[in-house]
Parts: structure tokens; C-alpha cells; sequence
């Protein structure tokens, strides 16, 4: 039996901050749960995430905003939508393997991604922070980009208002190579897309206004030893590595006991 | 100043060193708070820019994007930030975002003065 008094040690305790509840909590390394047997499960598990401090790159501030015009939500209902639906509304071929919990605090999301060439990129994402009105998604070492992506909306004027904004470095110089050579027009247009299929979705004929700012035009060469954990070194090796895998399968079986 | 819901004052503490006191909310909409703020806090010897986040009260996502892009300012000019003031839950916050790793947390404002004020 406690002999502390209640009120005493609520008065005592720190108040809790206001958005204790929205932010992720207790995360070292990423842990991913159950995950379809069809995705590429890689570079996920043990990893760190990483913001634009630990990035390689120039770091930019895109910004994409649509106005729902027309359209009869609220911003927490666009935010429920988009939580619940978040891989519908990407691009084809990109893969977002939400989390059983769904987009929640501290919870791990596995990404299949479409590449130039056919190639892929298995990574993921850490819900950092989630309420009502937005939530935001943190990259984990190896992905292409160090930084973070919010998506939120607002009533502005009356109308409905949906934001994407995401503060990024590439990772390492092998991705900001390819940023320059098209793929920071590529993933910008992948935002655009995405704000455009959620304002369809509810009926909107989408006009998205789009903004790219370079925050920070040095390149932090210190973090080039980064490459070493490319997610998409290590897919393509591991896609490389997929005939061996099948051939060798029969007899992995064999060894557990399966027929 | 007042800037929606972020109050900011800014004092000397040496010819090296500046205070930002923060006092209520740090969101995306903080932007111009904070860019006065710094450019108050930033006199021509000024090499630390101390943050006092005791007053902090709220902080989501947006706010912390507004703190990388005043730490890429400071940096830019050759000045180096440091925190103190920060509860538990915000100094978890920075842990997990990493931005401890560049910006220095102290728990006082005498240690974070002592870190300003060495050479």
C-alpha cells in the first residue's frame, strides 16, 4: 500500500506539456512490425532516424499547397482521410506499407519506392509527430533524404488548405548526385502528384501551388560517410542477389523441416 | 515581440553573447519571431546565441523546422547555439531529432553563459 498522497504528488509532478501526447516517444532505433510477405523489407530495422543536421546535401524547403475549394471538409477530416489512406494518394508504382496502428506517434512505416531505371528502394519512416491537423514523417539513415515532411491543413479564408512541406538534405553524395541531375525535380513533382490526387479524391480539380526554397546552399562534406548505408546500394544488391536467393530456397526449406 | 503565440526578448550577455528568452508557442507560424529575434540577438562580435526555453509551452513539428532553419543563419554567420531551459520532454524532443547534435543543452543559464563566453 502507498502511503503518498495523491493530490500532494500531483502537485508536485511537472505539468505535462501540451503536446506531449503528439510527439514520438523513447526512439532510439526504428522497429518495424508485420509487414505485407510482398514488400522489400530492408534498411529499416536498427537504423537511426536522421534530420537535415546529419544530411549531406544542399537543404531545401519545398513547399505544395491546394486549396480545397468547393469541397465540404474540415482540416482534421482531410488529416483523418489522409492518415487512414496515405498510400493511396501516392504516385503509381511507390509503396507505403502503413503501420498496423495506423499514422500515430512513434510508429514505423515501410516504403517501397519507384526509382529511375526500375530500380528500387526499400526504406521506411518514423511518424515523429501526429494531432489533428497534421502530422510528420522523419527519414531513417540510408534513405535518400535526411529530414522530415509535414503534411497538414488549415482553413484559410473559409477554405480548406492543404500543405506538404518537407525540410531535407540528401542523405550522402551518390543522392545528391542524383538530386542534381533531376531527381530534386523528380521528388518535387512526386509531392506535387500526391497533393493533386488527395484534392481529386475530394472532388477538387487541384491547382497546387509549389515552392522550393535552398535553405542552405553548403553541402556538409563531413557527412559524406553516410554512402555507406544507401538503401539503394543495398537494394539493388540485394535485387542482384534474388536468383541465388530462389535457387538456394528449396533446400533452406528442406533444412527447417518444410515439404 | 509578439508573434502569434511566441513572445521573444533579447538581452546582452557579453559582446559575444546574446539571449533569445522564448515565451509560449514555437510552430511554423513563429517565422518572423524568430527571424527579428535573431537579428537582434546577432551584433557584429556576436559568436553565441544562447535559447532560453523555460517559458516554452508548445512545440509541434513546424516549430522545430523553424529552429534548423535559425541554426543554418547562425552558422552562416560563424556563430554556434546553445539551449538551456528545456523540460524533459522537450530536451526528448531534440534528442530524437538530433538537433542536440548541434545545437549545445545546457541545464542552466550560467553553463550555457560559461560555454558562450569560452574562447
Amino acid at each position: 500500500m502507498s502511503t503518498e498522497d495523491p493530490v500532494a504528488a500531483e502537485e508536485a509532478a511537472p505539468a505535462a506539456s501540451r503536446d506531449a501526447a503528439y510527439w514520438a516517444k523513447n526512439v532510439t532505433t526504428l522497429k518495424l512490425g508485420e509487414v505485407p510477405a510482398e514488400a522489400v523489407n530492408l534498411n529499416v530495422t536498427g537504423r537511426r532516424v536522421v534530420g537535415p543536421v546529419q544530411g549531406f546535401g544542399k537543404m531545401w524547403q519545398k513547399t505544395m499547397r491546394v486549396e480545397l475549394r468547393g469541397a465540404d471538409v474540415s482540416p482534421a477530416e482531410v488529416i483523418k482521410l489522409w492518415k487512414a489512406e496515405f498510400q493511396r494518394f501516392w504516385p503509381e508504382r511507390n509503396w507505403f506499407y502503413a503501420p498496423l496502428e495506423g499514422i500515430a506517434p512513434g510508429e514505423v512505416a515501410l516504403l517501397n519506392l519507384g526509382l529511375p531505371g526500375r530500380m528500387k528502394l526499400s526504406t521506411g519512416v518514423l511518424v515523429l509527430y501526429a494531432d489533428d491537423e497534421s502530422f510528420t514523417l522523419m527519414t531513417p539513415e540510408g534513405h535518400m533524404l535526411a529530414g522530415w515532411i509535414t503534411f497538414s491543413a488549415e482553413t484559410s479564408g473559409g477554405v480548406t488548405v492543404v500543405q506538404i512541406q518537407a525540410l531535407e538534405r540528401t542523405n550522402d553524395p551518390l543522392y545528391e548526385l542524383g538530386y542534381v541531375f533531376g531527381g530534386n525535380r523528380l521528388n518535387s513533382r512526386f509531392w506535387v502528384q500526391t497533393a493533386e490526387n488527395l484534392a481529386r479524391h475530394l472532388g477538387v480539380e487541384p491547382q497546387v501551388e509549389s515552392q522550393v526554397v535552398c535553405v542552405d546552399r553548403r553541402r556538409q562534406w563531413r557527412k559524406a560517410g553516410n554512402i555507406s548505408k544507401n538503401a539503394a546500394v543495398r537494394t539493388f544488391v540485394w535485387t542482384l542477389g534474388t536468383p541465388v536467393r530462389w535457387l538456394r530456397r528449396p533446400f533452406t526449406r528442406r533444412r527447417a523441416g518444410q515439404p | 515581440m509578439t508573434e502569434g503565440s511566441l513572445i521573444t526578448d533579447v538581452r546582452e550577455l557579453s559582446s559575444r553573447a546574446s539571449v533569445i528568452d522564448f515565451k509560449g508557442d514555437v510552430t511554423a507560424s513563429s517565422e518572423k519571431a524568430l527571424a527579428d529575434a535573431y537579428t537582434r540577438a546577432s551584433g557584429k562580435f556576436t559568436r553565441t546565441i544562447v535559447l532560453n526555453f523555460s517559458g516554452l509551452e508548445y512545440m509541434n513539428s513546424g516549430g522545430i523546422g523553424m529552429l534548423v532553419t535559425l541554426l543554418v543563419r547562425a552558422n552562416r554567420q560563424r556563430q554556434r547555439l546553445v539551449a538551456f531551459g528545456l523540460n524533459e520532454h522537450y530536451r526528448q524532443i531534440f534528442e530524437l531529432t538530433r538537433l542536440d547534435e548541434a545545437i549545445g543543452i545546457f541545464d542552466t543559464e550560467a553553463e550555457a553563459f560559461a560555454e558562450a563566453d569560452a574562447p
